[in-house]
């Protein structure tokens, strides 16, 4: 009966989505509140059902119901339970239901915290949440109903792709949808002004709060995502720049494009019309990535299964949104009042400088993505466009965003003295080539390494120099220093540790040129020297797993001759599925990294073993964390909690400040 | 019950989005006034961080300032709230009937109401007189892991392994059957038989050797020999096929269903129709030397046998086989008025014996002539 409630529940949040689709329109359209007041109520009520209908496929597994055809596919009643739990959503169908989920819980929270936003704006734009998850509810339960039953239920499933039976599952989809997710309110606020013609700065203010979670949780989610790739994979590498990776990517560049001329739209009540249309962007990329990614169109891990019905109906979804979104936008889009003007040598002019870098490698990475899906469909040829496309086109476009993200931090708004920004930058740069040359000596060639961890410091110090020039100045007490570091706006200590997060990145990135790599055959009792360490190989055994068959390499890491670790590079073979996968041992020593992956063992009692010694890789993730971490605390701003939320009435009672 | 269940989400559901609709609301919040204090304490914060100048400050300010008036402006033409309580009323009414109508009518379509959750754990306590083959196989599969030479256990489950479509498995079942408990006609055809279909219904030549072993055990075990006619077709040989086939009809008795399909098979071979020879008359010998009549002469021949059949039986009707035969005859020679006649007569002249006519009918039956 549980299953069966949530099947039901499912199918009524369609409804519910309906409703709200189409009523609370009206009522805007009417400028009726009882209409519009339907679309909060709707959209909490929607979310309810989702989840209900979620919890009912999550104890379906939890107790391996197998009369779901979706649970017998995916799940085996041996199965870790964390697996059972991640399993859910580590499937087509799951993962669309964590999707609509997600979806339906941002509904409910612009509902929820919408309050003080217009009714007009708030109706409008949870009407149109209300169409895409509507959309996709229908594609759900037409085309990949995860509650279809099996009859009679199997007594054992077919377990879950070995590939995914890994913590990873748990995390990084839920974080990356709720970064694409995420992204439709920005487009739902977006069509909603274009819908209502009302665009102003105070709209920026609205979505502001929306784009920032989404940039964090996307950022998360790659950074996560990256990381689980490094770590099973089995390469070493933590980029592949694979379709499926650049689908998250080019969201993630249009939605930081977002932020920053939202910074402007909100400010100078400039750049609206191009805010509107980065707003529309980022989510038809997101919506793009579902796309490539669920409709077989990539085969990849990700492409849980391909079926051209879904594909079809995706692309529907695909054409409506963002065909019905630029349609209204040429419809509207002339009609807007162009915002303020600047100087060139401002701190928007460096915004705009920003969006134009940011969006020129987005498109990059659109071309390079789908340039050879689109030369296959037409022509038959398979082409790969693979790391060297990106590291000619996509780099060269970021050298000039980490040049210039120091000096637009200390520009000032409308009209800039850009000598005056390169002064007090001068710190910086002497940190950068100070940094620079030390880390060339002591790690070497390859030269651009070192070129690259300059700029890096050169971000990482830059970013805080706006901020030291704000709470220093001669000979000032700590605790008035402490007293000014407080008292300045929390959104600028976000900027500051956002940018210093993307300069620690581009440290672990500019360090890969120092890594040591080891490809060798290896006897028990043999060891090689890696970098700084050195690597014992002590035995290889078998090790018997609760779904699987595992063969484990036991090596110790000395450092000076002494013991200072130990890792355990394994293969797992899964019986359910005859996969094979495999576990690189990683240790992590000051940042750096030991990885180490073994093959199967040969005839004569050798196995093939790679080693990799990776300095300071551990940055590349630690600086995404900062990164979000920086649009966190920029969240935790009282502007965003309170400006708006004052009510008039109160404004009154507080006449003057 | 789940009805129950389902009527109270949807009440629920439904209340929740109509209760906006019942209550009056007030003029929206005027976020416009805060909007612009805000921006005002922003200016200040940036004059102090000196990210603006004081002039440019000044003219910050009075940007703010103009755009609030022309917000106003704005909110004034768009004039004042309307809410009416006809369009109430519809928008009321138009949500009832999207909440009942898309959720009753989409889950009646794709849902399973009747199907009751079925975890696991509780499919292995379950009582062993409630039925759940799956769970019965996977017992018995536990079991012949444990014990790999029970040979009863393979036996049991072959065949359930069969109707299930796991071929592969009630092969492997069937072969552990032979190897523990011996070979019999019936466990080396069904054996065959898994072979046949885990092929796709190709017979492969260990197949072929599982139905040859089952002859040389019985050579008139009829299911094997069907399936050495399907090995001669398959391989081209569609005379010997027919023929295997064509004495495999007439030896079945007139109700067996796999008659029926041995004899649609036959046709499948395109091959002029070998007269049945049944202990009724016409000897094996007479059909082969009308099979090997020209067209239009043997057209004749079966129609003169077809004659002095009717002739034989008007005069002593109590041969059930005989009419099964003259009105199969009559319908081969698409002459399906004389094939009704003749059921006619069959059923007054088997009148005083049921059992015979029991026979015919279900053979006229099988051949459309019913009723």
């Amino acid at each position: 009966m549980i299953v069966e409630t949530g099947h039901y529940a499912l199918v009524l949040a369609l409804a519910l989505a309906l409703v709200q689709a189409t009523l609370p329109l009206w009522g805007s359209r009417k400028n009726d509140p009882a209409l519009m007041a339907m679309a909060p109520s709707a959209a909490i009520i929607q979310f309810i059902l989702v989840a209900i209908a979620f919890g009912a496929l999550t104890w379906a597994y939890l107790t391996s119901d197998f009369s779901l055809a979706n649970v017998v596919q995916n799940s085996h009643s041996q199965k870790p339970l964390i697996y059972k739990l991640s399993g859910v959503w580590g499937n087509h169908e799951g993962s669309m239901l964590l999707w609509v989920l997600i979806l339906a819980f941002f509904g409910a929270l612009v509902a929820v915290g919408g309050r003080r936003t217009p009714q007009n704006l708030l109706a409008t734009t949870l009407a149109v949440q209300g169409w895409i998850s509507g959309a996709f509810l229908l594609f759900i339960l037409l085309t990949s109903n995860p509650f279809a039953r099996m009859l009679p239920p199997p007594a054992e499933g077919n377990d879950l792709n070995p590939i995914l039976q890994d913590p990873g599952l748990a995390i990084h989809p839920p974080l990356l949808y709720l970064g694409y997710v995420g992204f439709s309110i920005t487009f739902s606020f977006a069509a909603a002004a274009l819908i209502n013609g009302r665009i102003d700065a105070q709209w920026a203010r609205y979505v502001r709060p929306w784009t920032l979670i989404a940039w964090i949780f996307l950022t998360l989610g790659i950074a996560m995502g990256s990381y689980w790739a490094y770590y099973t994979l089995g390469w070493g590498g933590f980029w592949f720049w694979d379709p499926v990776e650049n689908a998250s990517l080019m969201p993630w560049l249009a939605g930081t494009a977002l932020l920053h001329s939202a910074t402007v739209m909100e400010k100078r009540d400039a750049l609206k019309i191009w805010t509107i249309f980065l707003a529309i962007l980022a989510f038809s990329l997101s919506l793009l990535g579902t796309f490539l990614v669920r409709s077989g169109v990539l085969t990849s891990v990700h492409a849980f299964a391909t079926d051209p019905q879904r594909g079809v109906f995706i692309l529907a979804i695909l054409v409506f949104f963002i065909g019905g979104s630029l349609a209204l936008f040429a419809l509207r889009g002339p009609l807007l009042k162009a915002g303020g003007i600047f100087a060139p040598v401002s701190r928007e002019g460096a915004l705009v400088l920003n969006n134009l870098l940011l969006t020129t490698s987005c498109a990059t990475v659109f071309v390079g993505t789908l340039y050879p899906l689109a030369l296959e469909a037409l022509t038959g040829d398979k082409i790969s466009v693979g790391p060297p496309f990106f590291n000619y086109t996509f780099v060269p476009l970021f050298v000039p965003i980490f040049l210039a993200m120091p000096l637009g931090q200390v520009l000032a708004w409308k009209r800039g003295d850009l000598l005056g920004a390169a002064q007090r930058l001068v710190v910086a740069l002497i940190v950068a080539i100070c940094g620079g040359l030390i880390l060339a000596a002591m790690q070497g060639e390859p030269v651009i390494s070192a070129v690259f961890a300059g700029l890096s410091l050169f971000v990482i110090v830059g970013a805080f120099v706006e901020i030291w020039g704000r709470i220093s100045g001669g000979g000032l007490s700590p605790s008035v220093m402490f007293a000014r570091a407080t008292g300045l706006p929390w959104s600028a200590w976000g900027t500051a540790i956002a940018h210093a997060g993307v300069g620690v990145s581009l440290l672990g990135l500019a360090a890969t040129g120092w890594g040591v790599e080891k490809i060798l055959a290896m006897r028990p009792g043999d060891h090689v020297a890696v970098g700084p360490y050195e690597v014992t190989l002590d035995k290889v055994e078998p090790r018997p797993g609760p779904n699987y068959d595992e063969t484990v390499a036991h090596m110790t890491i000395r450092s000076g001759g002494n013991a200072i670790s130990t890792i355990e590079p394994s293969r797992k073979f899964y019986r359910a599925r005859q996969m094979t996968t495999t576990d690189a041992g990683l240790r992590t020593f000051s940042l750096g990294q030991i990885y180490a992956v073994v093959t199967e063992q040969n005839s004569n009692g050798e196995i093939d073993v790679r080693l990799y010694w990776k300095p300071y890789v551990a940055l590349i993730w630690i600086g995404a964390i900062i990164m979000a971490l920086g649009g966190a605390i920029s969240l935790a701003d009282r502007r965003l909690r309170v400006g708006v939320a004052r009510r008039a009435r109160q404004a009154a009672m507080q006449p003057a400040e | 019950m789940i009805w129950v269940v389902f009527a109270v989400l949807t009440g629920l559901a439904a209340i929740g989005v109509l209760w906006p609709l019942s209550r009056a609301r007030g003029a929206p919040l005027d976020g416009d006034t805060a909007f612009y204090r805000s921006e005002l304490t922003g200016i200040d914060t940036d004059l102090q961080r000196g990210l603006v100048s004081e002039s440019d400050a000044k003219a910050m300010r009075a940007e703010a300032a103009r755009r609030l008036m022309r917000t106003e402006g704005a909110r004034e033409e768009s004039g004042a709230t309307s809410g009416t309580t006809w369009r109430r009323r519809i928008a009321a009414l138009a949500s009832i009937v999207m909440i009942g109508g898309v959720s009753l009518g989409l889950y009646a379509r794709i849902g399973n109401p009747d199907v009751p959750d079925l975890p696991l754990e509780a499919r292995r306590q379950a009582p062993p007189e409630t039925p759940d083959l799956m769970m019965a196989i996977s017992r018995i599969e536990a079991h012949l892991a444990k014990n790999p030479d029970d040979g009863r256990g393979y036996e049991v489950i072959a065949p359930v392994y069969l109707r299930l479509g796991r071929y592969d498995d009630a092969a492997k079942a069937w072969a552990n059957v032979v190897r523990l408990l011996g070979a019999s006609p019936v466990r080396e055809t069904s054996l065959g038989e898994a072979l046949v279909f885990a092929a796709n219904g190709h017979v492969t030549p260990e197949a072929l050797a599982a139905f040859q072993r089952a002859l040389a055990l019985a050579p008139q075990f009829q299911q094997a020999r069907f399936y050495i006619g399907l090995a001669a077709a398959q391989a081209g040989d569609k005379t010997r096929a027919r023929d295997i086939w064509t004495k495999l009809v007439a030896e079945a008795p007139v109700d067996a269903e796999w008659a029926g399909v041995v004899r649609e098979r036959i046709r499948e071979l395109g091959l002029p129709e070998a007269e049945a020879s049944t202990d009724a008359r016409p000897s094996s010998e007479a059909g082969q030397a009308i099979a090997a009549l020209p067209d239009a002469d043997r057209d004749t021949a079966i129609r003169g046998m077809v004659a002095n059949l009717a002739a034989r039986l008007a005069q002593d009707g109590r041969d059930a086989n005989g009419w099964a035969m003259l009105i199969r005859a009559y319908m081969v020679l698409k002459q399906p008025d004389d094939a009704r006649a003749a059921l006619a007569q069959a059923r007054k002249a088997l009148a005083d014996d049921n059992e015979a006519r029991a026979r015919v009918e279900a053979m006229a039956s099988e051949l459309g002539l019913g009723g």
